[in-house]
């Protein structure tokens, strides 16, 4: 896999159309990697313009400020938009929706001012453009339920891109009881990916892998490299685990093309 | 004569304690700390107008939302009717009105009428939603005791005060039909028409008794109603204009970064600053995030006091639906319960008397702040703009930079943030090793 880091590229004196954000999870996260492969590939397919940060990306500080550790979040923030301004590119791209919320919402007040969008806004116009060509015979038919990511539903308004991919494997879309304005959180945010749950009756990412297996879906589609850590869980816990499946839009997409 | 003079004395009595109690309201919001919200003044009213006056979001729950409106309007509409009776107080006359609009009096009252039978009716269905059909937002421990009490006082007073107008207005009818003292002729009404025949066979003078009874107590119970409000959640009929003004218009789910930090981030990573600097020195000590109510902004304050505790932000939030005790709507009122009592010491020793209490644990536990996954489901949901996640977050700013008191694993989540810019121990160097493995 050849990709070139913005850096590589201005030493040659280019410069890209997207900047892809790869994320902490996307970097190092074994199962988020094979997402960030599998978008890397569809962004090949599109000959779309684009290159990594690399070794210059840090955390967006998304889990300092979520915590409280406001100190820890803006040193992220500026130290990370001082690197982002050195370059010359025309949107971020990211398939993390805490790094889109982040860097949209977030940075612009502390002197980064960015276009950021989610890839499967990005890969519903390049499938729009036709661009990327569809072969739906993987997934046609097919139960699949879309799980609203907070951060990108509710937080960023983003609930069509997703299912507009989806629909357009010829799939079955099926919807979870509560989804997109009332989408339930699958219990990683806020820093609560990193710590043990307080006391309950039952852990959010039970809850929401339920209500995900009562549309019978046999995957369960996610936009969130979190989001799919927890609903894989679930999964497991549930052990529908050789029964139904958990991927990211931009696999699905992936294996179709 | 000496009615009329009762009558002034009540009414002046209970606007002056309804000023009282305004001002109390707000000196309190305004011991919060300071927040621009003075910008874009077009889209904060266009959002007022959506939400508080059409009350766009309470339809989403839409048998509810119809059932709320018909009393919102007909709340709004029956207080026209209050000129009259105000007027009639202070002059001592009675319907003064009839003579000067004629027949559109009539027809003023009978749609009042309408509108009364239609509060009873919905204000009926709301207390059986609330006290016997098991909703789980109205049965959670956090509604137990006053809050619960209250919510039915409120009820029991809105069909207490239509109940009395009807009233007053058959009587009025068997009165006028009679010819009796000043009732003058001025036609029957469509819904009180069906209680005159209680009446019938009473004493006249049994009945103007009766009638002058229901005019009063209607009259005593709006101007008791006017100032329970200040101790009650029904503020939110007042308050709830302000608060989705200034509510945050901005789209996006971003948090706010603060200032304070921002200063202190700038002067660490810029060469030129020298951290010896004596310049500083005059430098007031700031306190980052919130322990007390001191802390929170004047509009955090202003949610406390407009929250009606119907507990949408609560039932869809993830931790509450979980079981954990993080409870949005709990967060709202122990604010406002925390304020009343800084309120009443303030009242009491002139300034605030240090009472050894903090918001912060003495109110809202760690528990349950640190149970929040800020995935915003309860901002989304409140039909009037309150955000209960800006509480937290500024709870947990205190928690994790002044007591440096967060759960451990967020400590060591925060450490390899620090050292190697990801949440894991992985090395910054490591990045791009995704693309070979």
């Amino acid at each position: 896999m050849n990709i070139l880091t913005i850096k590589e590229l201005q030493n040659k004196g280019l410069q890209p159309e997207i900047l892809f954000w790869v994320g902490c999870a996307g970097s190092f996260d074994d199962r988020a990697k094979k997402i960030t492969k599998s978008f890397v590939s569809l962004l090949n397919k599109a000959g779309v313009s684009f290159a990594v940060l690399g070794k210059e990306e840090s955390c967006t500080g998304d889990p300092a400020k979520r915590a409280g550790n406001e100190f820890l979040f803006q040193m992220q923030a500026v130290s990370n938009i001082e690197i982002l301004n050195q370059y010359n590119f025309k949107k971020i791209v990211t398939t993390c929706p805490h790094c889109l919320n982040t860097l949209k919402n977030e940075y612009p007040d502390l002197g980064g001012k960015y276009d950021v969008i989610h890839h499967t806004e990005l890969l519903s116009t390049l499938i729009s453009e036709q661009k990327i060509k569809i072969d739906n015979s993987e997934f046609n038919g097919k139960k699949i339920t879309f799980h609203d990511p907070c951060y990108l539903g509710r937080a960023n308004k983003v609930y069509e891109p997703p299912r507009k991919l989806i629909e357009s494997l010829n799939a079955d879309l099926k919807e979870m009881k509560s989804c997109k304005e009332k989408g339930l959180c699958c219990g990683a945010g806020g820093a609560q990916m990193f710590k043990e749950s307080e006391k309950g009756s039952k852990e959010i990412n039970i809850k929401r892998t339920e209500e995900a297996l009562e549309t019978k879906s046999e995957i369960i589609a996610a936009g969130c490299p979190f989001c799919n850590t927890m609903l894989t869980d679930g999964i497991k816990n549930k052990e529908m685990d050789d029964k139904v499946h958990v991927y990211d839009v931009a696999e699905l997409l992936d294996k179709s093309t | 004569m000496i009615s009329s003079i009762l009558f002034s004395l009540i009414l002046i009595f209970s606007i002056l304690l309804f000023i009282r109690n305004c001002r109390k309201l707000y000196r309190n919001i305004n011991l919060g700390k300071n927040i621009d919200r003075s910008d874009k003044s077009n889209l904060r009213f266009k959002k007022m107008f959506r939400l508080a006056f059409g009350q766009s979001k309470m339809f989403d729950k839409p048998l509810v939302g119809i059932l709320h409106f018909i009393v919102y309007v007909a709340f709004v509409l029956i207080n026209i009717e209050l000129l009259e009776i105000i007027l009639d107080g202070v002059l001592g006359t009675h319907r003064v009105l009839a003579p000067v609009l004629g027949n559109f009096y009539n027809f003023l009252i009978a749609f009042f009428e309408l509108l009364a039978i239609a509060v009873i009716v919905c204000v009926i269905l709301f207390w059986i939603r609330r006290n016997l059909l098991k909703i789980r937002r109205f049965i959670s421990n956090d509604l137990k005791g006053w809050p619960k009490n209250d919510a039915n006082y409120i009820l029991y007073i809105e069909v207490i005060l239509m109940f009395l107008f009807l009233n007053m207005n058959a009587t009025d009818q068997v009165l006028q039909n009679a010819g009796y003292s000043y009732y003058g002729d001025y036609g029957t009404y469509p819904i009180s028409l069906y209680l005159v025949p209680v009446y019938e066979n009473l004493e006249l003078s049994s009945i103007f008794i009766i009638e002058r009874v229901s005019w009063w107590l209607h009259i005593l119970g709006i101007l008791f109603f006017l100032n329970y409000l200040y101790y009650s959640k029904h503020l939110h009929i007042l308050l709830a204009f302000p608060n989705t003004y200034f509510s945050n218009i901005n789209s996006g789910g971003g948090l706010d970064n603060l200032d304070s930090v921002y200063k202190e981030v700038k002067a660490m990573l810029d060469p030129k600053v020298d951290p010896y600097s004596t310049n500083n020195t005059n430098q007031q000590f700031q306190k980052f995030g919130a322990d007390d109510v001191f802390d929170l902004n004047w509009f955090q304050l202003l949610n406390s006091y407009t929250c009606t505790e119907c507990g949408r932000c609560s039932s869809e939030c993830p931790a509450n639906q979980t079981g954990k005790i993080l409870s949005p709507r709990s967060i709202m009122m122990k604010t406002r319960d925390r304020l009343e009592e800084v309120g009443k010491n303030i009242d009491k020793n002139k300034a605030f008397k240090d009472d050894g209490k903090k918001l912060l644990n003495d109110y809202i536990t760690k528990e349950e702040l640190w149970a929040c996954t800020t995935c915003n489901a309860c901002v989304e949901s409140c039909p009037i703009g309150i955000d209960p996640l800006s509480i937290i977050i500024d709870l947990r700013r205190y928690m994790v930079m002044e007591e440096s008191s967060a759960p451990k694993e967020i400590n060591n989540m925060m450490n390899n943030l620090e050292n190697n810019g990801a949440p894991w121990p992985f090395n910054q160097q490591d990045r791009l090793n995704w693309i070979n493995n």
